[in-house]
């Protein structure tokens, strides 16, 4: 489903700070399962994550997205393919302080303009199931972490993503909240999505979701299973 | 179509949460943008229906007056010249004129003083005056009052109010006292026959300019002043004075522009922070500069309607009490009088032009700055 072959990419180019995070990575990534990027801190795994879910370009190499080039891509169409194709949960969450929690959720879906009503239906339908329907109106921060995570992930599948893109989602969670994401996980793996997550906990990596874990070292592939 | 139509409401919605979400910050813009457009505004309104006030009041003004000239001065018409400028072909109607200036030493103000023709709808008889409503109001005048008025000789001359003048004409006649013509030859020492000025009425009004240089040629001491003149005399008075204010409105205008620029033109980290979550979770740039497009217009609009509504209410409804004795009448006696509502497309274009689209515009380029920037770095953090 995806395809990287090459892929180096570098920040501050040309200056002398300049830093290459990835250092030729050639990887497939096959549709319908969970893989983790898993290393250190600096490995390289964020970076990695930003290149496969189009969010960055790569310095050099290409990416394929479905047997299609997308490493080119103008900006705009780049934008278009990550809103059809992924769905993001962010580490640190980033959901919009001050709108509640169903605003946050249906926001990825304004820029397509679709109906009001089956939007709310949608995004009412995933707060249910999800078990945050009393919340709908809260304020997100003022929602727990838990809370907030389920928020993003809800949001992250608001325009029905293949692809769901989660970067340290248990970084910020406690072993009871951290299981019950990997459960949530196991839902939606089992709904037929492409799950790619980056981790250095164990209990993700061990995690019976998992079906690969891709391990990172500056920047290179030094383990796949 | 639709899908387009339901991405501008989404767009809309979330402009104005996104400005309620930032409820302090941008009242307070509001507030700030809404009084520079109510004090330009309100003094563009009040200047715009003084003119037209004037040159209401002036439309049954006589086509002609001549005064006479002598040493670089005005001085009185002799008896024969209203003769000599009747001959005069193109001349419809010649009325002499007695007007003069009556210091109060109590109130401290200049009256006009003017005899009108006797039998006019102004005419007064021996022994009466008709008033204008601000003289009447600071000195407390009602009909048939008595006032007394100190004549040339130092004589006190007692006369009995006939009439309060119109509060529809009251831009010209706040300080007018109309009195006859024989109590104003006796009170101000005037020879019989003479007179202060002539006013023509002239057959065609196009021909104003051929009969002024006629009049000059038969009377070489003589100043022919036109209507038109009088009403571009009235004009250039209120653009100046309008210029004098919006002078000094100037000050305030260019700090309000600055902050208005700086604020448009920087953005929040919290600002920033959202742009970035909004590209990252899909959302294009054009998406992201329409929003904040929107919420620029949004503000701008908003303060340019209240702003223009209370100026207008300013002028029309409370008779402008800001810039009352700036810009109103010409004595120490201002005249009080209620103007007629008129609003004027070419200002109001003007004024939209230069407070609006400069706000609206000024925003885009942050913003643009902003949404470019790579999603990613959302995804690190480091928005």
């Amino acid at each position: 489903m995806i395809e990287l072959s090459g892929v180096r990419k570098a920040f501050n180019q040309g200056r002398p700070n300049e830093f290459w995070a990835l250092n030729g990575i050639d990887l497939n990534i096959a549709p319908q399962q969970a893989t983790v990027f898993f290393g250190p801190s600096g490995s390289g795994k964020t970076t990695l994550l930003t290149v496969v879910g189009c969010l960055a370009r790569p310095t050099v190499g290409r990416v394929r997205l479905k047997d299609r080039d997308i490493s080119g891509l103008p900006e705009r169409f780049l934008t278009g393919l990550r809103r059809r194709t992924f769905g993001f949960i962010f580490q640190q969450f980033n959901l919009i302080r001050g709108l509640s929690a169903i605003e946050n959720i249906m926001l990825p879906a304004y820029p397509l303009g679709g109906d009001w009503r089956e939007l709310k239906e949608r995004a009412e339908f995933l707060l249910d199931s999800l078990r945050l329907s009393h919340r709908r109106t809260a304020r997100v921060e003022w929602l727990s972490g838990g809370e907030q995570q389920r928020v993003a992930i809800a949001r992250a599948l608001i325009n029905d993503p293949e692809v769901l893109i989660a970067d340290e989602p248990t970084a910020n969670l406690d072993t009871a909240l951290s299981m019950e994401f990997l459960g949530i996980l196991e839902t939606l793996a089992g709904q037929g999505r492409s799950i790619l997550l980056t981790s250095h906990d164990p209990l993700v990596v061990e995690s019976a979701v998992v079906r690969r874990v891709v391990t990172l070292r500056d920047g290179q592939i030094v383990g796949d299973r | 179509m639709r899908i387009w139509i339901e991405k501008q409401k989404y767009l809309i919605d979330f402009t104005i949460s996104s400005l309620a979400r930032r409820k302090v910050k941008n009242v307070g813009l509001l507030c700030l943008y809404t009084l520079i457009v109510f004090l330009l505004a309100s003094v563009m309104l009040f200047t715009q229906a003084l003119r037209r006030e004037a040159a209401a009041s002036l439309a049954g003004a006589p086509d002609v007056i001549v005064q006479r000239m002598v040493a670089g001065r005005h001085d009185l018409i002799p008896p024969d010249y209203i003769g000599k400028l009747g001959g005069l072909r193109g001349v419809r109607k010649t009325e002499g004129r007695l007007w003069g200036y009556y210091y109060d030493p109590f109130l401290r103000a200049n009256y006009t003083v003017m005899a009108p023709p006797s039998g006019g709808e102004d005419g007064v008889s021996t022994g009466q005056v008709a008033v204008g409503q601000e003289v009447a109001r600071r000195i407390g005048l009602t009909r048939n009052a008595k006032i007394a008025l100190t004549a040339y000789s130092g004589e006190t001359v007692w006369f009995t109010v006939a009439k309060l003048l119109t509060r529809e004409s009251e831009l010209l006649t706040a300080d007018l006292v109309l009195m006859s013509e024989e109590d104003f030859r006796s009170f101000f020492g005037y020879p019989a026959g003479q007179y202060t000025d002539i006013a023509l009425t002239v057959t065609n009004p196009q021909e104003v300019h051929n009969l002024a240089g006629k009049i000059a040629n038969r009377l070489p001491d003589s100043r022919v002043i036109l209507r038109e003149e009088i009403l571009r005399t009235y004009e250039s008075i209120f653009n100046w004075r309008e210029g004098v204010v919006l002078m000094l409105l100037s000050g305030a205008v260019i700090a309000f522009a600055i902050f208005a620029l700086e604020k448009a033109s920087g953005l929040s980290s919290d600002e920033k922070r959202e742009i970035g979550i909004l590209k990252a979770i899909g959302w294009e740039t054009g998406d992201v500069i329409k929003m904040k497009f929107w919420e620029g217009c949004l503000i701008s609009l908003t303060a340019f309607l209240l702003g223009y509504t209370a100026a207008y209410l300013h002028v029309f409804r409370f008779a402008a009490a800001l810039f009352e004795p700036v810009l109103k009448g010409w004595s120490t006696l201002y005249p009080d009088f209620e103007l007629v509502p008129t609003l004027d497309g070419f200002e109001l274009a003007t004024l939209f032009f230069f407070t609006v689209f400069p706000y609206a515009l000024a925003t885009i380029v942050p913003i643009w700055r902003a949404a470019v920037t790579d999603p990613d770095s959302v995804m690190r953090g480091s928005l």
